[in-house]
């Protein structure tokens, strides 16, 4: 069996300032991460090797410095890692994105046949949670988003069973491979790495791809030539100024206090009292 | 699992320097850092001396992540409402390898641990190292760390591991670290648009200024306080010894609110936004506080060995200095073919006797002691202040009043033989 996960680095958003004077966003000093729903789906592909035996590779698509988010991946268990990396790739948006990372998967199918693909639900910095449809989409492949959990893997039969967490409800889904998968947050533990593993990923070499490397001889489609999407501004949201207001609810009874907070936020939004009162009616 | 040549615990200033030389001599090593990047986890002013780090990486300014090169030093010493001070600029150190540099530490870490990898270390990050293993003869022989089948063997172990070095307490190499010789000092960064920074100080782009600031603002308590030029920043900081904050119940953030808000410095200050807030420990008690640097199969460097000269706020150099020193021990004993035993490495402690390390420690190690008398805290700036202001303000009262009005103040709050003591403490602590 032979898993591809796509991860990608992110700045670590917990950490990130918009410059007060340009707008644009400080990535100096900001400490690059796996993006942390990547690690869901590594963590589910790297459960399944373990269970069904095989490989597990991992690629990105990025700058030569997300080689750290590659090894990392290596360090809790992949086989193999492979750096994207061009600078006919910068500037690309999801579009441009998923058709780079489908033409470098249908180059490591040709040498080994890809019976999964995982990728995040969505980024931290992006967060459009269109790239992996987008894969599944130009690669022809079963796409199987919000995973929470794999309920059967039937690699003789050549079937997935999982089950996907929708609004309402959990629905049970089978489809058959290969298939692209999208994990939900939440759903398992990323392991810590051994020693060993710890020394395999320091020292192992990275695979690195630039774009004939990966087969793409279109470039229209890549990079800010193949990115439709046009950034037009880009601000900080203005710090809600208005503080929390304290009620004191000291010895009132649930109703008294229900009351307090109704009043309360009534005499602030008459409208809002004028609802309650006509629903309640 | 394999045995390495050197393991060397921690990617700050000292074990990257210590990490680096010897992998560039060929040596098999192994370095340990529980960060999840080299430098996540260090503080620092920060001022970057230059020499130590030349001696390690010649062409460091090539591509090393450096602010500003300091250009203008300025030392104030403070009272509530004003501060005198000295102010040293210099256009001749608009050199073309200036001496000193402000740096950002943990961009700073990040390029130096880039380096040490490039040098064929082996670098494992995120991984915590919980104790050294001895054999039954006492002797250091590796490592164990966090991670399952973590115990790992190597001839000989160097201890970078900071001020706390927790691993030399546990296997009974040294002392806790008492109260009294080591300081806890609060730093923030506030981001300033860079032509607005340079305004404000006066200079040009790439050029830094240094304020070094002692005085009432740390309330009696020994310690001082540091406002630094970055590119796109300034650092600010204080830092007092622990034991006075235990003793007068004020808080480090406190202090370092007053020091934002004092009127000399509030101005420099204003309109940036807060990037980072950091607070560290600090070795301060020097010479005489210093542990055991080497033992069987064990080395310490950096400020787990509580290498830091208080005096000039200089530790990464130190740490740099004793990381290369170690490594060189180690070398010169490999290339013999000697065994990493206690009594060869006795050459790593006469290399740090000879080196400006030991020799700078050693002048000033009365400091420590004077600073724990008041007067020099608080009597004093109060006094040099108050003097500058009676002489500068016109008033009608003529000169030759004033100044005895001044020293007769001096002599009011501390007596003539106060004085005189207090003259021949500074003198002996400085000399
Ligand atoms: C106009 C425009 C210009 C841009 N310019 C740049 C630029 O110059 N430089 C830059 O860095 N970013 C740039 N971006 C952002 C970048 O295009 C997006 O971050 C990227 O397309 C992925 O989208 P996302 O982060 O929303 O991912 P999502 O769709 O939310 O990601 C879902 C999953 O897809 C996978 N995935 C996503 N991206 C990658 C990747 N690169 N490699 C491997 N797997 C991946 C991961 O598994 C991830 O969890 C630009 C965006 C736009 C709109
Ligand atoms: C506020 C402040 C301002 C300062 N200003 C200056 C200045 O301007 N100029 C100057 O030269 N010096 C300055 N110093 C001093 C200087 O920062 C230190 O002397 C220097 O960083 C010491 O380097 P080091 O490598 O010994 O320790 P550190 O830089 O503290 O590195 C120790 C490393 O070991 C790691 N570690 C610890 N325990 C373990 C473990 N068990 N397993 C694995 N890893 C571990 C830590 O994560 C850390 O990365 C300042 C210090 C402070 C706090």
């Amino acid at each position: 069996m032979h898993i591809v996960v796509c991860i990608k680095q992110v700045p670590d958003s917990a950490q990130i300032r918009v410059h007060p004077v340009t707008n644009t966003i400080m990535r100096q000093g900001v400490p690059a991460i796996i993006n942390p729903y990547d690690l869901f789906s590594l963590e589910e592909a790297l459960r399944l090797k373990d269970q069904f035996g095989g490989k597990v590779t991992v690629i990105t698509m990025g700058p030569p410095q997300a080689e750290d988010a590659l090894r990392k991946a290596l360090s809790f268990g992949a086989d193999e890692a492979i750096l994207l990396t061009d600078r006919a790739f910068a500037g690309a948006d999801t579009l441009a994105t998923s058709c780079a990372l489908a033409q470098a998967l249908r180059q490591i199918g040709e040498k080994e046949p890809v019976d999964l693909v995982f990728t995040g639900k969505q980024t931290i910095d992006g967060d459009t949670a269109q790239v992996g449809p987008g894969v599944a989409k130009r690669l022809d492949l079963q796409l199987l988003t919000y995973v929470a959990k794999i309920d059967e893997l039937d690699l003789a039969g050549r079937t997935i069973t999982v089950q996907r967490r929708a609004e309402g409800g959990v629905q049970v889904l089978k489809t058959r491979l290969p298939a692209l998968i999208t994990m939900l947050e939440g759903t398992n533990e990323m392991r810590f790495a051994t020693m060993t593993d710890m020394f395999r990923a320091a020292r192992s070499p990275l695979t690195v791809w630039n774009k004939d490397d990966a087969g793409i001889t279109d470039i229209s489609k890549i990079g800010l030539k193949g990115s439709p999407t046009v950034v037009s501004k880009v601000f900080a949201p203005k710090p809600k100024s208005v503080p929390a207001q304290m009620l004191d609810i000291g010895g009132k009874s649930q109703t008294e206090i229900a009351d307090l907070i109704i009043d309360t936020l009534s005499a602030k939004h008459a409208p809002l009292y004028g609802e309650l009162f006509d629903r309640a009616l | 699992m394999e045995k390495f040549d050197v393991i060397v615990v921690g990617a700050g200033a000292a074990g990257n320097a210590a990490t680096y030389t010897l992998a560039k001599a060929g040596l098999n090593v192994l370095q340990i850092e529980r960060g999840e990047t080299s430098g996540t986890k260090n503080v620092q002013g920060a001022i970057l001396y230059a020499d130590a780090l030349e001696r390690i990486i010649p062409d460091f300014r090539d591509d090393a992540p450096l602010e500003r090169h300091i250009v203008e030093q300025r030392i104030w010493i403070m009272e509530d409402k004003s501060h005198v001070g000295t102010h040293y600029r210099s256009d001749s150190f608009n050199e073309e390898r200036p001496n000193r540099y402000t740096i950002l530490r943990a961009q700073f870490d990040k390029w130096f641990s880039g380096k040490v990898r490039e040098s064929g270390a082996l670098v494992i990050n995120e991984t915590t190292v919980l104790e050294l293993l001895k054999n039954d003869a006492g002797r250091i022989v590796g490592v164990r760390t966090d991670r399952v089948g973590g115990d790992i063997y190597a001839d000989a172990v160097i201890l970078a591991d900071g001020v706390n070095s927790l691993l030399a307490r546990k296997a009974g190499l040294r002392e806790e670290i008492e109260a009294r010789n080591v300081a806890l000092a609060v730093k923030e960064v506030h981001f300033l648009p860079q032509d607005v920074l340079e305004s404000r100080f006066n200079i040009q782009e790439e050029e830094g200024v240094v304020i070094e600031i002692a005085g009432t603002i740390t309330r009696g308590m020994a310690g001082t306080a540091f406002l630094y030029t970055n590119r796109e920043s300034v650092a600010i900081g204080i830092g007092c010894m622990l034991e006075d904050f235990k003793g007068s119940g004020v808080s480090p953030y406190t202090l370092l609110e007053d020091l934002k808000n004092h009127p000399s410095i509030k101005s420099l200050i204003a309109g940036g936004e807060v990037k980072e807030y950091a607070a560290h420990l600090i070795p301060e008690g020097g010479y005489k506080a210093l542990p055991k640097l080497a033992g069987d199969g064990w080395l310490m460097v950096g400020d787990s060995a509580g290498f830091v000269n208080a005096v000039h706020r200089e530790g990464s150099n130190l740490a740099m200095t004793s990381g290369r020193l170690a490594a060189e021990t180690l070398i010169a004993l490999k290339t013999a073919g000697k065994p990493a035993t206690a009594a060869n490495l006795q050459a790593y402690v006469e290399a740090l006797n000879d080196s400006f390390v030991m020799k700078d420690l050693r002048k000033y190690q009365h400091v420590p002691a004077l600073l724990e008398e008041k007067q020099f805290l608080t009597t004093y700036p109060t006094l040099l202040n108050r003097a500058a202001e009676t002489m500068l303000r016109v008033d009608g009262v003529d000169k030759k009043t004033k100044q005895r009005s001044a020293l007769g103040a001096f002599v009011q709050d501390r007596s003539l033989f106060g004085l005189m003591k207090d003259t021949y403490k500074l003198w002996r602590a400085f000399r």
